[in-house]
């Protein structure tokens, strides 16, 4: 059993980080990944987001069971009887199961959360690769580092903060001390905005992003636009197949 | 079914099996078949008259998009079941559907057509295309046609923005599916042939989304004076048509104080001509 916990482990911290914090209007999704079309962001239902980190193929299981969940409980149901609450109890049975009765656990860590109609009502639920179940208040950071992203993130975090502060709050996070920031075009970003009509999941990218960037006043050194070869994102992409978001191909050596 | 949430082992691993495609009616009618309309055992008389029928929905396309308009009459035989009913729905960002025929079925059909559009857009990361879209309600429209049979028809208008030609398209269908594209305008419903009489005056073709509303409201009007299933505006109660326009910037549901501006503009005209603006004749 803790032959299995450490080889979830390793695979999870192998990758980059990701974080996920509270704004003035919402909540804040933010992760450095180099590929475009792998998401490690993605919209559960009107009110509810989610992101991962580890390997791509498990957690894109889990995103998509989340969505079939989502719906078939809304069209069941009512729309408004969706919770991030639930699926995060779905989340945990599944990933609780796998853990104790599958050979390999789940090399995954995941955040479910929902966005309220005020502040007190949303809610992070970030979920561990054995199914436990951590209630977040404001911040929540996995994957890599997560230890000293978490920390970082904690110190700047401040209650109500509007979204450019916020994302520059997440990027100081993300980036080691002395280290250099992800571009802007490396940069997957989401929020769940409450002031948005049906549904609340918003991606940013483009113009806008580099514009929330430009207003924290703190853009990047490189801004996507100065290199023209956009396709060519991440330095080891080129010679590996394009299977996961980012990080190494895990060889289940479990070095 | 038990609750989605205290499923048993086995079940909880099924959620989480692929089934093959992106579609929500395909995975519920594999998980929870019963959820799905459409699926029980024939009637044993059919309902006709007795359940609430929705009538006239009307939709043009006007300069860099489409505007579909719905009176809000349900009628079952003679009786007015009931007086603002919607019978228009947004299916996703940049489209919605009208229906006409029984009510409850309608409805039904509606909300499952746009938790499967979405449920495409969430698991594949991109939107249908257009021609997607109108195919898929079609299909919809097919499985529905033993209840048909017995008296549940509904056939719905399907209207959308589309990128490519950066305008509207409509798609109007019969009780065995379709799509048919109708260009430039079409009607649904008890009250449509006299609504297509009056649109077929009135159009504009490149109009403004605000003229194109008006149009609408002049058919829905004329379609009402015609037709005893379609509800004209009702003044007294302030009931007024629902009207939704989608343009590059999205569906919006115009509010009740915007129609309620067309609808003065009509009635106020109508005051001196009942029968609506003339259209020239050579």
């Amino acid at each position: 059993m803790r032959d299995k916990a450490d080889y979830a482990r390793k695979g999870i911290a192998r990758g980059r980080s990701v974080v996920v914090l509270q704004y003035e209007h919402g909540i804040l999704f933010v992760a450095p990944n180099p590929s475009r079309a792998l998401h490690k962001i993605s919209e559960i239902y009107d009110r509810i987001g989610f992101a991962a980190v580890g390997r791509y193929n498990e957690f894109e299981a889990l995103r998509l069971g989340g969505i079939r969940y989502a719906d078939i409980n809304g069209y069941t149901y009512d729309r408004t009887d969706v919770t991030a609450r639930g699926l995060a109890n779905l989340y945990a049975q599944s990933l609780g199961q796998i853990f104790t009765e599958s050979i390999k656990s789940m090399e995954v860590e995941v955040v479910v959360a929902e966005v309220g109609d005020t502040p007190e009502g949303d809610a992070i639920y970030r979920l561990t690769f054995d199914g436990s179940v951590f209630d977040e208040h404001g911040t929540a950071a996995m994957g890599g580092q997560a230890e000293a992203v978490g920390t970082r993130l904690k110190e700047r975090y401040r209650d109500g903060m509007v979204l450019a502060e916020a994302l520059e709050t997440a990027l100081v996070a993300l980036t080691e001390p002395g280290g250099e920031r992800p571009p802007v075009n490396q940069l997957e970003v989401a929020v769940l905005d409450r002031n948005r009509p049906h549904r609340k999941f918003q991606r940013l990218s483009g113009p806008r992003l580099e514009q929330l960037l430009s207003q924290a006043g703190a853009a990047p050194a490189e801004p996507a636009s100065a290199s023209g070869t956009v396709s060519e994102t991440g330095s080891g992409a080129a010679d590996t197949p394009a299977t996961g978001p980012e990080g190494d191909i895990d060889t289940g050596s479990g070095a | 079914m038990a609750s989605h949430r205290d499923l048993p082992a086995g079940m909880v691993s099924h959620i989480f099996t692929n089934t093959g495609n992106s579609s929500f009616t395909e995975f519920v009618g594999s998980y929870a078949p019963e959820l799905l309309p459409g699926r029980n055992d024939t009637l044993a008389a059919p309902v006709g008259d007795r359940i609430p029928h929705a009538t006239t929905i009307v939709a043009a396309t006007c300069a860099g998009g489409v505007v579909m308009a719905g009176d809000r009459r349900a009628t079952s035989g003679n009786i007015i079941s009931q007086r603002d009913i919607e019978k228009v729905f947004r299916t996703d960002d940049y489209s919605c559907m009208g229906i006409a025929g029984a009510a409850s079925t309608g409805i039904e059909m509606a909300r499952l057509y746009r938790v499967e559009l979405e449920h495409y857009e969430k698991m594949e990361g991109r939107t249908l295309s257009v021609a997607g879209k109108a195919n898929r309600l079609a299909t919809m429209i097919r499985g529905n046609l033993a209840m048909a049979m017995q008296g549940l028809v509904v056939v719905p208008l399907f209207a959308a923005y589309d990128p490519e030609v950066d305008g509207g398209r409509i798609f109007g269908y019969d009780v065995g599916g379709g799509p048919y594209e109708q260009f430039h305008h079409h009607a649904i419903g008890s009250g449509s042939i006299f609504a297509r009489g009056a649109l077929k005056k009135l159009y504009r073709e490149g109009s403004s989304p605000e003229d194109t509303v008006l149009t609408l409201i002049q058919a829905l009007y004329d379609a009402a004076d015609d037709d005893s299933a379609t509800g004209g505006p009702d003044v007294t109660r302030r009931i007024w048509p629902v009207v939704a326009v989608i343009t590059a910037d999205g569906f919006r549901r115009l509010s009740d104080d915007e129609v309620a501006e067309h609808v003065r503009t009509t009635v106020d005209a109508r005051m001196t001509d009942p029968d609506g603006p003339v259209a020239p004749l050579r």
